[in-house]
């Protein structure tokens, strides 16, 4: 399938010149196109924010819901009917910061959808904020005298959740982002895939130059089903690795362990209430 | 007020009371089971503490020749199975209650002179069989006995609720009902205690349903198979019921991390076409309010069922009061059409809620079920619901390549498609959106799609419930209530034998009926009746009518009201 199934024309885009979504955009197309996954079977979901404003740009099928809560719709989504290929996207706010309750949660869940979060370290769309995964000492006009929390750690936490999947990439870096993302959408169950990405306009310090001289790719003999090395790797935060760090050992999704379809496998749409059911109900419950 | 004299006759108030732990539940669900299969009416309430052990819990089982389905101040018999249930309802003995107690396990020193006390030995007999425990079953033996109910209705039943343990639990549960049933007959042959209800044997065919039931039941009616909760007294009864039945009947249930995902999943799953729903309380709601609002944008349906209890914050966690309505009023930013239903009654609940998922896929709107504790929690004998006339509707669309999700139409509902049925995308979009869905800031179109959102309130003029108006149709007096309050505010006004007064009761509060001015005009003198402290509905007539209503009657002590304060109030207040 051509990537050019996805595209929306000519239409307005509210980011930035040389923002790093434009980049994401364009990978997401290409790892869509390349899993031949109709637009039509397609749901993206996503919060509030730049980041968010992807399922705009993106022919599919979305849910632009509230800021924070895109994975509890996305979770339900893919419970209602989980033959749809489900995405849940946003930026590093949005998912970690205001949703970093159902970030916890869901992992636990473990849905089989996507969780792609742009993480570019800062707050764009509020014009410059620190976010959770800001380093120590950025300085915004809120935190005026640099930030003194410690970043949040998303792929130590999803780990430490024993998260399905857990992968970092690079914007700048297509060949091997497209790579990425294929996995993750392809891979049964939960899968984070955090994204650096610079902000052009607010974060003059994590810059494509600073990512490029900063991150490094997890070599071939790295073997991501261990779980204490995705761990230790997690944790190295002066050198940013990329690549699949973990893969959990197999387990259920989350629709799998749904009651709802071991004897029906059709999705919930389809489904009627069955009259003669509930009455036989009512009366079981008459004669209690 | 012209009126008859009149007195309750056919009609006993029993109360059982002891403390949280103890069996309370066991003894009122079986007794009020016998009670039933025995061919009377049973109607039973609770209040209970906010703790897992001690304290004092009661039951109220009112019993009865015609039906009664209302709290009542009233006890006729007193179960007391210690005696700081003796303390506990004080204030509600009279003179006329006996208290059926098993003194000698009060201890030394306890003043029995002030109170008519029937010594019953249920912990010796209990013993006897070999545990103390066995006193409940006593107890509800004792009853029965007095009620004269056939030994062998008591027993079967009594073998049916353990019927899951072993034989020699079976066996002693058998044993502890029927020396209690002994005493009972006693009791009556010695003339100590007499009580005169005729069963009906109509009654057997009938069911008891609670509140919480009544909820799950229409929910799965109306077609729901998905929900999403966080527990919150007194709501999770719904959720469990949902849990209970989901193997059975296909449906999702999930405990969320908070109400806030409860409500977003609900709203997601309505998105990919199924039928979702959140039960939860004023605090739990609370947090959904940006949920509602979302759901008000989107223009994807959810139903929530708000079960009220007293606020604000935490307040009384397993007490009842109306004071939520304000809030699913205004709950939600920004301005779009919801509807508000209040059941009044336990079928009305069953009802009301299979509609609320027609009229939510229908007008894709949020719809809120308001309920309180009491209305939940209490249950009685009801025909059971007939689902034979019950129509699913299903408003799905099928897309086409060209389908946009906010179409502008003149009734303002525009088709709605869901993900995966047709050839079209379906985009939905909590910012302002043009008709395919995208974000706009085009704000000549922003006006449209307010526009277009608010006429959806028109759109459903035509099907908002009638109040009903109780019991003529030309009154001087007008007593208005909603929710919850049906049968209590019905039988005062019974009871008060006016020939000049009508009850007007709202089972849906919001959008209110049109002919609300209509009815309050025709009446010389109205009243409201309202388990909150401010006269909310009251406010919203004001607003929607510019009418004031002559008199308030309140209640928010988290107690429900009693039919008697109700009677005495009006009483006080009507001419």
């Amino acid at each position: 399938m051509d990537s050019q199934n996805f595209d929306m024309g000519d239409i307005d885009i509210a980011w930035c010149p040389g923002c790093g979504d434009f980049a994401i955009l364009k990978i997401l197309k290409q790892a869509l196109a390349a899993l031949e996954i109709a637009p039509q079977e397609l749901v993206v979901v996503s919060g509030i924010g730049q980041a968010a404003k992807i399922p705009q740009y993106l022919k599919c099928n979305y849910f632009n819901g509230l800021h924070g809560r895109a994975l509890p719709p996305a979770t339900a989504i893919k419970a209602a009917n989980p033959a749809l290929t489900v995405i849940a996207e946003s930026g590093d706010g949005d998912m970690y910061g205001e949703g970093g309750n159902h970030f916890i949660h869901t992992i636990r869940r473990n849905p089989d959808l996507t969780n792609i979060v742009h993480n570019n370290m800062v707050y764009g769309l509020t014009k410059g904020q620190a976010s959770p995964t800001s380093q120590r000492d950025f300085k915004t006009p809120v935190q005026v005298h640099g930030v003194c929390l410690e970043p949040f750690n998303p792929l130590a936490a999803a780990i430490a959740l024993d998260a399905s999947f857990v992968a970092r990439a690079f914007a700048g870096d297509a060949e091997q982002t497209v790579e990425i993302f294929n996995k993750a959408i392809t891979h049964k169950g939960y899968s984070l895939v955090d994204v650096l990405q610079p902000c052009v306009s607010y974060n003059k310090i994590n810059t494509y130059q600073w990512f490029k001289a900063n991150t490094y790719y997890l070599d071939e003999t790295y073997e991501p089903t261990d779980r204490t090395k995705a761990f230790e790797k997690a944790c190295q935060t002066d050198k940013l690795a990329l690549g699949v760090f973990y893969m959990s050992p197999e387990k259920a999704t989350f629709e799998e362990n749904l009651v709802a379809y071991r004897k029906d496998k059709s999705p919930l749409w389809q489904r009627q209430p069955n009259k003669e059911k509930i009455q036989n109900l009512i009366e079981s419950i008459k004669n209690m | 007020m012209g009126r008859e004299s009149s007195t309750q006759s056919g009609d006993v108030s029993i109360v059982l009371c002891g403390p949280a732990g103890m069996g309370i539940q066991t003894v009122e669900s079986l007794l009020t089971r016998i009670l039933k299969q025995a061919g009377y009416n049973v109607f039973a309430t609770r209040e209970y503490m906010s703790r897992i052990r001690g304290g004092s819990n009661s039951t109220e089982i009112r019993v009865s020749s015609n039906r009664v389905c209302a709290f009542v101040n009233r006890i006729d018999i007193l179960v007391g199975l210690d005696k700081n249930a003796i303390r506990h309802l004080e204030k509600r003995i009279s003179s006329d209650t006996v208290i059926l107690a098993d003194i000698s396990s009060f201890g030394a020193g306890f003043d029995q002179s002030r109170w008519t006390f029937v010594n019953a030995e249920f912990t010796q007999i209990a013993s006897d069989i070999g545990n103390k425990l066995y006193s409940n079953i006593v107890s509800v033996g004792t009853i029965t006995g007095i009620f004269g109910i056939e030994e062998d209705v008591v027993t079967s039943c009594v073998s049916q609720r353990f019927g899951s343990k072993s034989e020699k639990i079976v066996r002693e549960n058998v044993e502890a009902a029927e020396g209690g049933y002994q005493i009972g007959c006693k009791l009556v042959d010695s003339g100590k205690i007499s009580i005169d209800i005729q069963p009906d044997s109509s009654v057997e065919e009938q069911m008891l349903l609670s509140g919480t039931e009544a909820v799950g039941l229409g929910a799965m009616a109306g077609g729901c198979n998905f929900i999403a909760s966080y527990p919150m007294s007194p709501s999770t009864g719904v959720l469990a019921f949902m849990a209970k039945h989901s193997a059975d009947f296909g449906l999702v249930v999930e405990q969320a991390e908070d109400e806030i995902a409860a409500i977003n999943m609900s709203i997601g799953a309505w998105y990919a076409g199924a039928r979702g729903m959140v039960t939860t309380s004023g605090g739990g709601f609370a947090l959904m309010t940006e949920g509602i609002s979302l759901s008000g944008m989107l223009e994807t349906p959810v139903v929530v069922h708000l079960a009220q209890r007293p606020g604000p914050a935490t307040g009384l966690p397993t007490r009842t009061e109306q004071g939520d309505l304000e809030l699913a009023l205004y709950a939600g930013h920004g301005e779009f059409v919801r509807i508000i239903l209040a059941p009044g009654r336990v079928e009305e609940a069953f009802y009301l809620t299979q509609s609320a998922f027609d009229l939510a896929d229908k007008y894709q709107v949020p719809v809120i079920i308001l309920t309180d504790h009491y209305l939940v929690d209490c249950y009685y004998n009801i025909s059971c619901p007939d689902l034979t006339d019950v129509k699913i509707e299903n408003h799905i669309h099928q897309t086409q390549a060209d389908y946009r999700r906010y179409e502008l139409t003149a009734n303002g509902i525009s088709p709605r498609g869901i993900p995966g049925y047709g050839s079209g995308l379906v985009c939905v979009d909590s910012d302002e959106h043009d008709q395919s869905g995208h974000i706009t800031e085009d704000l000549d179109l922003r006006v449209n799609m307010v526009d277009k959102r608010l006429r959806k309130l028109d759109a459903l003029k035509n099907e908002i419930l009638q109040p009903q108006l109780w019991p003529y149709e030309n009154y001087k007096n007008l007593v208005i209530c909603w929710g919850s309050t049906y049968h209590i505010v019905k039988e005062a006004l019974a009871q008060l034998g006016c020939d000049d007064t009508s009850m007007l009761h709202y089972s849906q509060v919001y959008p209110l009926h049109p002919d609300t001015a209509g009815y309050l005009n025709k009446a010389a003198k109205t009243v409201i009746v309202e388990g909150n402290a401010t006269g909310q509905f009251c406010k919203l007539i004001k607003l929607h009518t510019g009418l004031e209503v002559d008199g308030k009657i309140l209640k928010y002590s988290g107690l429900s009201f009693t039919v008697e304060e109700v009677a005495e109030s009006l009483d006080k207040m009507l001419d």
